[in-house]
């Protein structure tokens, strides 16, 4: 068997314990997909696999025990999967082009869940328009509240919805409910003045409970989106660390820009002898410093007036 | 009388009521709601007749038009007493049947019951109502089992569909305005039914006080109060004395809504308070909407909007709470 298993890994199958045996990876841009999807992968299973189906930690599937001299057909059985999750491909029925640039992940987002201020999923779509098929390794996940349930401080990116909560002191009843929440679960950042509620920017993160338990809806979402866009958390086996905070109160168009010119950033910086030409983004990040990244990654950035950016990380 | 008219014949009529009126109505606050991408339909002063949200019910009730959710009743200083300027400007609110049987209920508590409350009786003097019809009823709706899906009492109809106004005029001043409308019969159609009923037991006495159904409404409620913020006939409040920052010397008395649910309702001066239990609560709010309410006036406060349990974010519905009230009486529970 003569496998170029550089090229297989290229196109998201993955060289496994078992000699001849592959895997197919998956990949489902902000992990929400129509059910119908679920079928395709399960008859890929069931005729190239071992009739199993992996969940992996990145909202993917992972299908394993495929032949590797199955695996042209088995690209051609992805290509509805592919297309129907619109994922960029250079040439149809060859599979997917790049396997470096890993799946972006989000939580369930506001299609579901009370607590975020935005939709993971769209954004997620966005993000993967914009930077797939690439083969230098980035890991991007979307959270839609600070309780960062995709836990995506352990990513290069980590983008943490916000809202900026409105206050119309005329429909507040004095309940407290916000205040006493906000103390309890998020980071006091509202106090209660001449029986109204008062909100410190400085120490609000944005999270909307307060919105959330308001009984009047005296407390109201911004129209405008935030998010908090923390940068090189990572896991692995050297020096693992939680990303830090890099803007808050960033737009959506910015992080875009900002993930974009990463890629920039990267084809100058990149060890050219790192082993299979492969450097994850952190460990460049480190080699060149924190303001070498930054004066790269803001070119044509221009952040809204709320924006907040550190000068310096220090991680 | 009736009349019909198309959308931009009535935006003329409208620009004309409102120099002499005020406009309220359901309008959709976009992205507004509580969540994340929802909206949110409540009162507000609209300008034009496409403000008016006339297919949702609105999350809140009109009352806030007439009792305001803040109120400033005077300014002090040293030695003075200012009130508020008042604008005396007429008002119009656009609502449904519950709404307006809701507000009769609000005047009984403000205007009948002893004393008259000022400060409720010069803004409510200036209010004229615009009935809006239901086309169905609403999730949660129980206006049948209360007796409130039909009023007479307003003075105009104004029922909207596609780009054409049925208007049915009530009181005669109003006809001035709609010299040009075609002459057409209108009537307000009525809910005669709703998915959800509730069976007020006749014989309700206090003895149920006793009964272990409030119990679980400890445990379920979490004393947000907003089934008391979003109800038509909660009419309760609070006073806050207000002393400037810059010059405590003067300040202002203002009063806000209050809740029976919310924590504090019933805390006395050295901090004793008497219905700390959330099924104590609850028991005291469905019995002043099904009991003690009508053994003063003969009339229930509820008017079944179900807004209540629209709001609820535990799930907890006031007309089950009735239904099972209803087979503890019965013996069936």
């Amino acid at each position: 068997m003569d496998i170029n298993t550089k090229k297989l890994k290229k196109n998201a199958f993955r060289v496994t314990k078992e000699r001849g045996k592959t895997a197919a990876r998956i990949r489902v841009p902000g992990g929400h997909i129509d059910a119908k999807y679920l079928i395709m992968l399960q008859e890929i299973a069931e005729k190239y696999g071992n009739g199993t189906l992996h969940i992996t930690t990145r909202q993917g599937f992972e299908i394993p025990g495929i032949s590797m001299k199955h695996i042209p057909e088995v690209n051609k059985a992805l290509q509805p999967v592919i297309e129907g999750l619109d994922i960029n491909q250079i040439s149809p029925n060859t599979g997917y082009p790049a396997a470096g640039t890993r799946n972006v992940a989000a939580c369930i987002g506001n299609n579901v869940c009370p607590f975020a201020n935005y939709n993971t999923t769209s954004f997620a779509k966005k993000i993967e328009e914009v930077i797939f098929p690439n083969d230098y390794h980035v890991k991007i996940a979307l959270t839609g509240c600070p309780n960062d349930c995709i836990k995506s401080r352990m990513h290069d990116f980590g983008i943490i919805g916000m809202t900026k909560p409105q206050y119309e002191a005329y429909r507040c009843i004095g309940c407290q409910a916000c205040v006493d929440n906000c103390k309890k679960r998020a980071t006091g950042a509202l106090s209660f003045e001449n029986y109204k509620a008062v909100r410190d920017h400085e120490r609000c993160i944005g999270c909307g409970e307060c919105v959330g338990k308001c009984p009047t809806s005296a407390w109201t979402r911004s129209h405008e989106k935030y998010y908090k866009l923390v940068i090189m958390g990572r896991t692995g086996k050297k020096n693992p660390r939680i990303a830090r905070e890099f803007i808050i109160w960033v737009d959506e168009e910015s992080i875009i820009k900002i993930i974009q010119n990463t890629y920039g950033y990267i084809e100058e910086y990149i060890d050219k002898n790192a082993s299979g030409g492969k450097e994850h983004i952190g460990y460049i990040v480190d080699r060149t410093g924190f303001q070498e990244y930054k004066k790269w990654v803001l070119k044509n950035v221009k952040l809204g007036a709320k924006a907040v950016m550190v000068e310096n990380i220090y991680w | 009388m009736g009349f019909s008219l198309n959308l931009t014949e009535f935006k003329n009529i409208f620009e004309e009521l409102k120099k002499e009126y005020t406009v309220y109505a359901p309008k959709l606050f976009k992205n507004k709601g509580t969540y994340s991408d929802t909206n949110m339909v409540r009162y507000d002063e609209i300008h034009d007749i496409e403000d008016i949200e006339f297919d949702q019910k609105s999350h809140y009730s009109p009352k806030e038009v007439i009792l305001p959710i803040t109120q400033t009743l005077f300014y002090f200083t040293e030695d003075e007493v200012i009130e508020p300027k008042f604008n005396d400007k007429k008002i119009l609110i656009f609502l449904r049947s519950c709404d307006i049987h809701a507000v009769k209920r609000l005047d009984e508590i403000y205007l009948k019951n002893g004393g008259e409350d000022y400060y409720y009786r010069r803004l409510r003097e200036k209010v004229k109502f615009v009935l809006m019809q239901c086309e169905k009823s609403f999730e949660n709706c129980f206006c049948v089992s209360m007796n409130t899906n039909e009023t007479k009492d307003y003075s105009l109809f104004i029922k909207r569909k596609g780009d054409i106004l049925f208007i049915e005029v009530k009181e005669e001043e109003f006809l001035s305005y709609l010299h040009n409308g075609k002459s057409e019969e209108v009537s307000p159609s009525f809910i005669e039914k709703n998915e959800v009923t509730a069976n007020v037991p006749k014989d309700l006495d206090i003895s149920i006080f006793k009964s272990p159904i409030w119990e679980e409404y400890a445990s379920r409620c979490i004393a947000c109060g907003r089934c008391n913020t979003v109800c038509g006939t909660c009419g309760c409040f609070t006073m806050q004395d207000i002393f400037y920052k810059d010059n405590v010397n003067t300040g202002e008395r203002r009063r806000v809504w209050a809740s029976c649910q919310v924590d504090g309702f019933t805390t006395m001066a050295g901090g004793h308070e008497f219905r700390k239990d959330k099924g104590d609560r609850m028991r005291f709010k469905v019995m002043h909407k099904i009991y003690d309410f009508n053994k003063r006036f003969g009339y229930h406060m509820c008017v079944g909007c179900g807004r209540c349990d629209d709001a609820c974010p535990e799930y907890i519905s006031f007309s089950n709470c009735v239904n099972k009230l209803n087979k503890v009486v019965k013996g069936e529970i």
